[in-house]
């Protein structure tokens, strides 16, 4: 069973077109990873596939890194 | 002419007027349709009934364009019974005529609640599926009182020109997803909603339109189809005035 960091990768990684080793905890979606906003709304919308959940707007404005959203998924599956 | 063969649409107000005769004529190129009402039930399950009769695909679905719980559960109902959206014809529209020194709170409010915020949530509901999609068409029925104002419409005349800018935002927002957002802003024509205008009016806006005569619904939809299919692929944020001339 992959990781969350695992699966979020790999939709970054598809979604953005970024190589693996770029999607760092730390990296932020619109500053490292080349992201523009429609983008970071699309991401959001492919993780809550993903996970199979619902990320509020007010939730999905505050994950501005990779590590943001690792953090919120773990959270909310927990 | 199967412009429109294996897409799905949601029109909405399609029970009557432009709105029915626009499901028609995009079933009839192919088109699986959604015929949006919000409280003539009758007559939208007629307008499907007759798309049915000639072997057609629709479905009617009540949904008040304002309400977005309603919007959201009506785009739920379309990915369940035909998989995709594909186009959008924004057309609900109501009015509540008065001059503006007389106009209620409420008249505005309505008015502007189904003609102009109507547009907005149901653009944005179909939005993430159009998203996922990579295309996508999102069709404004505007007016052409909306680029040339009208005594009598300050609520109905706000919205309209509202659905236009809004329309070149939704074209510049969602282009490199590959969805155009185009607007029609039809002149007199000849419907329920029209007809409910006195005869002097009526004779007053006849002097105005060069082409000497009212549109039909059918002119309309024409207009729709073409924006709905690939033959407007390089078009994107125009508003059409389908008036007989009336604007320049």
């Amino acid at each position: 069973m992959a990781t969350v960091l695992e699966r979020v990768t790999k939709v970054i990684v598809d979604r953005l077109g970024v190589e693996e080793n770029e999607v760092k905890l730390e990296a932020s979606f619109t500053g490292d990873l080349g992201a523009d906003s429609l983008d970071v709304v699309e991401l959001v919308m492919e993780l809550e596939d993903e996970f199979d959940m619902e990320i509020s707007d007010e939730d999905a404005e505050g994950m501005s890194t990779v590590g943001d959203a690792v953090a919120y998924i773990e959270k909310k599956q927990a | 002419m199967s412009k429109l063969a294996g897409k799905t649409a949601i029109v909405t107000g399609a029970s009557r007027g432009i709105g029915a005769e626009i499901a028609r004529r995009f079933s009839e190129a192919g088109a699986k349709v959604v015929v949006n009402y919000s409280g003539s039930q009758e007559k939208a399950e007629a307008v499907v009934a007759d798309i049915r009769a000639n072997g057609g695909e629709a479905i009617a679905v009540k949904a008040n364009v304002s309400d977005s719980d309603a919007v959201k559960a009506m785009i739920e109902e379309t990915m369940k019974a035909f998989g995709s959206i594909d186009v959008l014809v924004n057309n609900a529209g109501i009015t509540r005529d008065n001059l503006m020194m007389r106009m209620k709170d409420d008249e505005w409010d309505d008015v502007i609640n189904t003609n102009l915020k109507g547009v907005f949530i149901c653009t944005k509901g179909v939005t993430r599926q159009m998203m996922k999609q990579r295309s996508g068409r999102i069709i404004n029925i505007a007016s052409i009182v909306g680029v040339m104002g009208n005594a009598g419409q300050a609520n109905y005349v706000a919205a309209k020109a509202g659905v236009i800018g809004l329309t070149k935002t939704t074209a510049r927002e969602l282009a490199s997803r590959n969805i155009t957002a185009n607007a029609v802003a039809p002149g007199f024509i000849t419907t329920d909603m029209t007809d409910a205008l006195g005869e002097d009016i009526q004779k007053t806006m006849l002097a105005q339109i060069p082409l000497g005569r009212f549109g039909k619904p059918e002119e309309v939809a024409k207009a729709a189809l073409f924006l709905a299919s690939d033959d407007s692929s390089y078009m994107t944020g125009q508003t059409l005035h389908l008036d007989g001339g009336m604007v320049m």
